[in-house]
């Protein structure tokens, strides 16, 4: 896995990606605002879902309470 | 085989012109798709493996065009019949031995899936390692050129770059590349397709033209 870990921790991207859906944001969005390659961002979008830490409505993502948790603990 | 077959397996392979196969692979950067890609150009390219040194040199300069081509909106991913983690360690290594960071993702492709999808391997040469092989796949997922090496010779990133110019160039304007054409050197004026077309162009100013199907112009 490329931001979740098997334990369930994951990395500083990962973080920074779910503190910055604040409001439901596209893919391209999101890599505009991290600086991130598109690429990088869609892989760990479809990720982030599948460890259920953001939902997808749409073309659109937004962070479960799940996921806010994991990205605000230290 | 017979000659049916043969044409069979042949016609699998990637042309130019043709969408680029779909796959999804490990990679360094986590599991990525090729449709990850899409609305970027990628250079996806092969090495035969990890901790070999004509291998290292090319990686170098990968890394080295790596900022020119996110620049053209271009992206780059390796592949090799190695493991992530043979990768993660080579890719560390070259950067405390070298001081150059990879920062493209690398296929893990234990199981030759991608490899043989593409067909980078060359049986003749290696049954076990992917040649030297360059696919330059558009923002569409459309493969545009391909580019094969032997196991013994380094490639030549300047190439790489002057032939994703060269295509960005031909996408941009609508014009073609002569031989060893530079960003800024005149383009070629695709050849007129009638008799009238042709009649036109010998007429036409502002040109260099050699004769009806021979022409350059400058790119404002």
């Amino acid at each position: 896995m490329a931001c979740v870990s098997a334990d369930g921790t994951i990395t500083a991207t990962a973080k920074a990606l779910i503190k910055s859906l604040e409001v439901p944001l596209g893919a391209e969005e999101i890599a505009a605002r991290l600086g991130s390659p598109l690429f990088k961002v869609r892989s760990s979008l479809r990720e982030l879902v599948e460890a259920g830490l953001i939902v997808a409505e749409g073309d659109k993502y937004s962070a479960t309470e799940a996921g806010k948790k994991k990205a605000a603990a230290t | 085989m017979d000659n049916a077959m043969t044409t069979q397996v042949l016609a699998g392979l990637p042309r130019i012109g043709s969408p680029a196969p779909q796959f999804e692979a490990v990679t360094t950067h986590g599991v990525l798709k090729l449709e990850d890609f899409k609305g970027s150009w990628l250079v996806l390219f092969s090495h035969p493996a990890d901790f070999t040194p004509v291998c290292t040199t090319e990686f170098i300069g990968f890394s080295e065009i790596h900022p020119k081509l996110r620049e053209m909106n271009v992206e780059l991913m390796g592949l090799s019949i190695d493991s992530v983690y043979s990768h993660i360690a080579w890719a560390r290594n070259i950067e405390e031995k070298f001081g150059k960071k990879i920062t493209f993702p690398i296929i893990a492709d234990l199981n030759k899936e991608v490899a043989t999808l593409y067909g980078m391997i060359m049986p003749g040469e290696s049954k076990t390692e992917t040649s030297r092989a360059v696919f330059v796949i558009d923002d569409k997922q459309i493969i545009r050129a391909i580019i094969y090496y032997p196991l013994s010779t380094g490639r030549n990133m300047d190439e790489i770059l002057r032939l994703i110019q060269a295509l960005q160039t031909t996408d941009k304007h609508g014009v073609a590349t002569p031989a060893n054409w530079r960003p800024g050197d005149r383009v070629i004026i695709p050849p007129p397709k009638t008799q009238e077309m042709a009649d036109e162009r010998m007429k036409e100013k502002g040109i260099e033209r050699v004769d009806w199907y021979f022409s350059k112009k400058d790119l404002k």
